[in-house]
């Protein structure tokens, strides 16, 4: 077995899960960076995609739900060495977890970001989601939500997100990449998947999706923020996937008086005689 | 020999830089003190005071009975009068509406006009007090440098000399050498604690009376190599902390009642995966937002059994200054070495108030083993006797590191297995014998041969320890009092044996329900035969413990 290789355990998700396909591209992905299992560390909260990190061979932190994005940051803010992934779901990221959502924006720590997007509950069985549509009838919206969609691209653009990107888990090729070009990214990189529910979600299916997304071509500029917010709000007919914006700028750890020599915290001994001088300005 | 001054004004008055030069010059001098604040949740106008008690021993209470009062307003003469002896003195500006013998009116204000600056009227005031106490105003310069903007200490230094000079010396001076002590108050003994240990990573959410503790780390957080991260509320705060720990940082949240709240589901995160942390709650009155400058220890039964489920946990209360430094070091070495989360109890009367300690010292490093762990598939919840697992660092060996929230196996993987789930709470359960071997029993006061026995917990340690000395002192031998420093596991063999000693066994507590006699009765079959408890939000003085202790005797 090579270093670089990543082995999957078995899942407890319903056959024909769009997760299936996102934990492939994952694997595939973190091999083709060749990174090494011990180094990388995956982060989730709860939910059906949040038991991504149980079923591949890295460091796994499976915390609280909508409370995946505090630690995630925090292991990196102390290690960054470690390639920190956050491989959770709509839920977890955007309703639970929305206040860490648009903070952790701002912090920019470098990580990635993959959200399992299939507008419903999954694990709950089946009950909208902050991205469910309006009219989306569940078994709490028995009339069917009454309530706007949120949109997490326009959100993560507004917030000052570094890289923004949308993925399709049926189009395993381009979500490879994607999630590559995620990890890769310097700063908190935003890779929403639009993931079909087989058993909970019968309106966003494989066909319904299929019908709608459209890979961004080669004339978007990925640092133009007007057309990324322009791409962001394009939801309905027509669904664009792809980078919707990339631009670098300093790091949490670049701006951190302590943590700019982008030495590991952890590997930091306190200095024991400017704790004794402290101790003593008291005196 | 005590002596005891209040100086009361509005807020924005600065009559906290007052106690605190006041306070550097008395340590000057070689006195021991204690300095207590009754400060009002406002920034500007309103009452606020705070109590100095100083003197040639260590002070381990505040009092209420007043040597001095210094009035920067009519208000503190009028609410505080009653509190001043017979042979106490006012001493406030002539304008202050008072007829009474005792007061030394001064024109300060228009004396700090004439100096330039009508703010430093505070200072001719503490000139004053100088020259009443015979303390000198040798090295007040340095002093004034650590506490004034540059530019203000020239006019200061003009204002203590004015008000030296306008009486004459009326208290003897008391010799006592306790200058080298430090002046230190709760919340940033608890920071020094912290960083002894090895602090790496702290995160909280502004909230009084904690956000000493951020903002002290903050201060130093650059020479000495650490993060200190303000959180967008505290369910993030104590996440963060999580996932620094698990990551390898020694980390800690600091918090009051309503950010613990927040804190609780995170809390048995910590039981459950297994990942060290230390958890400070600076109580305040509550519940919801309560008083939130002000003292209670309400909390206690709050914080052993907050979170869903059942998991090993440590409380500790902190008692005085020292043990807040000495504690905070100890809470990080038993959720280390226990891998369970360790909550720190203090209170804003500790967090708050400043006294001479002596100076802290730093523990010698411990060895840090890497612990053994066999070939193959590493085990994170390894099962063992001691229900101890060996914790690797996630990167730090070719080894992965899985930790979850869910039940799970040896691996760290989500399991449902009725087998299993039994042997993980046993587990984690079987690491509080060893947390039980090293409970520190409480510290006791009095007679060996006492029949009435305090008990108590937390800050109200130098009160009762004040207390039992004045009771001792009118009938000797007859009082006695426990305080506990560990409450939760509750250390229970001192308690047996003095409780069968005691005919009496009173408990004082700053709540309403007497929640510490309710766990003792729980853990021990002990029956406290009356209470003491005081939830005004002002923490207790000894003298009002030893007048309730004689009333509930009568």
């Amino acid at each position: 077995m090579s270093q670089h290789e990543f082995f999957t355990r078995e899942t407890a998700w319903c056959p024909g899960c769009g997760n299936f396909s996102i934990l492939s591209c994952l694997k595939k992905a973190l091999e083709k960076l060749e990174l090494e299992p011990h180094k990388v560390l995956m982060v989730a909260g709860i939910g059906q995609a949040a038991k991504t990190p149980q079923y591949i061979s890295a460091n796994a932190f499976c915390g609280l739900h909508g409370r995946a994005l505090p630690p995630a940051v925090a292991a990196k803010i102390v290690n960054e060495e470690l390639v920190v992934i956050l491989d959770t779901g709509d839920g977890d990221s955007y309703g639970e977890g929305g206040n860490h959502f648009i903070h952790n924006i701002r912090r920019n720590v470098d990580i990635s970001h993959f959200v399992h997007d299939n507008q419903i509950y999954g694990l709950t069985k089946g009950q909208a989601s902050p991205t469910t549509q309006i009219g989306h009838i569940t078994g709490a919206q028995p009339d069917g939500s009454i309530n706007t969609p949120l949109n997490p691209l326009l959100i993560a653009l507004a917030a000052g997100a570094g890289f923004v990107a949308r993925g399709f888990a049926g189009d395993q090729e381009q979500l490879t990449e994607l999630m590559q070009q995620a990890i890769r990214f310097k700063g908190y990189a935003l890779l929403d998947i639009l993931q079909p529910c087989v058993s909970f979600n019968k309106i966003n299916t494989y066909e319904w999706y299929k019908q709608r997304v459209k890979p961004i071509g080669d004339q978007h500029d990925p640092t133009d923020f007007s057309a990324a917010i322009k791409l962001a709000g394009t939801f309905g007919e027509e669904i664009p996937t792809g980078v919707l914006y990339k631009v670098e700028k300093p790091v949490y750890h670049d701006r951190h008086l302590v943590l700019k020599d982008h030495k590991p915290l952890i590997s930091k001994k306190t200095d024991q005689l400017k704790l004794e001088k402290l101790i003593t300005s008291f005196i | 020999m005590h002596y005891n001054l209040l100086i009361g004004g509005a807020a924005g008055q600065g009559i906290d830089t007052m106690a605190a030069i006041f306070g550097k010059l008395l340590k000057k001098e070689g006195y021991a003190f204690l300095t207590s604040f009754d400060f009002m949740s406002r920034i500007r106008g309103g009452h606020n005071f705070i109590l100095i008690r100083f003197g040639d021993q260590p002070v381990f209470s505040h009092s209420m009975k007043l040597d001095g009062l210094i009035a920067l307003d009519d208000a503190t003469v009028s609410l505080h009068l009653n509190e001043l002896k017979e042979d106490g003195f006012i001493l406030c500006d002539e304008k202050i509406k008072t007829g009474d013998k005792r007061a030394i009116k001064i024109p300060m204000t228009d004396l700090a006009k004439e100096l330039g600056n009508p703010r430093v009227a505070g200072s001719i005031a503490t000139g004053v007090l100088l020259k009443l106490f015979d303390l000198s105003l040798d090295g007040i310069q340095e002093i004034l440098k650590t506490e004034l903007d540059e530019k203000y200490i020239q006019i200061n230094l003009k204002a203590y000399d004015k008000g030296y000079e306008l009486v004459e010396t009326r208290y003897n001076k008391l010799k006592a050498d306790y200058s080298k002590n430090m002046i230190i108050n709760g919340n940033k003994a608890v920071a020094f604690g912290a960083l002894a240990a090895g602090l790496k990573f702290y995160s909280a959410y502004p909230m009084s009376p904690s956000t000493g503790i951020m903002e002290f780390l903050a201060a130093h957080s650059t020479e000495l190599d650490l993060v200190v991260e303000q959180a967008e509320d505290e369910i993030a705060a104590i996440n963060m902390v999580l996932g620094a720990s698990y990551a390898g940082a020694p980390s800690m949240t600091g918090t009051s009642g309503g950010g613990f709240s927040l804190m609780v589901e995170a809390l048995g995160l910590s039981g459950i995966a297994e990942i060290p942390i230390v958890i400070v709650d600076v109580q305040r009155p509550g519940p919801a937002t309560g008083l939130p400058t002000r003292t209670e220890h309400r909390d206690l039964r709050f914080v052993i059994h907050a979170s869903q489920g059942e998991f090993p946990r440590k409380v500790i209360a902190l008692r005085n200054h020292e043990d807040a430094y000495l504690q905070t070091i100890r809470a990080f070495h038993t959720a280390e070495k226990y891998q369970i989360p360790v909550i720190i109890l203090s209170d804003q009367y500790l967090a708050d108030n400043s006294s001479t300690v002596n100076p802290f010292t730093l523990p010698k490093e411990a060895k840090k083993n890497q612990p053994e762990v066999s070939a193959g598939e590493y085990k994170r919840y390894l099962l063992t006797e001691n229900g101890i697992s060996p914790r690797l660092i996630p990167g730090q060996t070719t080894k992965l590191v899985l930790s979850d929230s869910d039940e799970h196996d040896e691996l760290g993987l989500i399991t449902e297995s009725a087998e299993v789930r039994n042997s993980m709470v046993e587990k984690r359960t079987r690491k509080l014998i060893g947390v039980a071997e090293e409970l520190e029993e409480p510290d006791f006061f009095g007679s060996l041969k006492a029949e009435v026995l305090l008990l108590g917990w937390g800050s109200t340690w130098g009160p009762i320890k004040e207390a039992v000395e004045l009771l001792n002192l009118e009938t000797p031998n007859r009082f006695s009092a426990l305080v506990f420093g560990d409450v939760f596991p509750l250390p229970e063999k001192l308690l047996r044996e003095k409780a069968k000693q005691a005919q009496v066994i009173i408990n004082i507590e700053q709540n309403e329900t007497g929640q510490f006699a309710g766990l003792i009765r729980e853990k021990t079959g002990i029956v406290c035969t009356t209470s003491i408890l005081k939830y005004d939000g002002r923490q207790i003085t000894g003298e009002e413990i030893a007048e309730r202790v004689k009333g509930v005797l009568m």
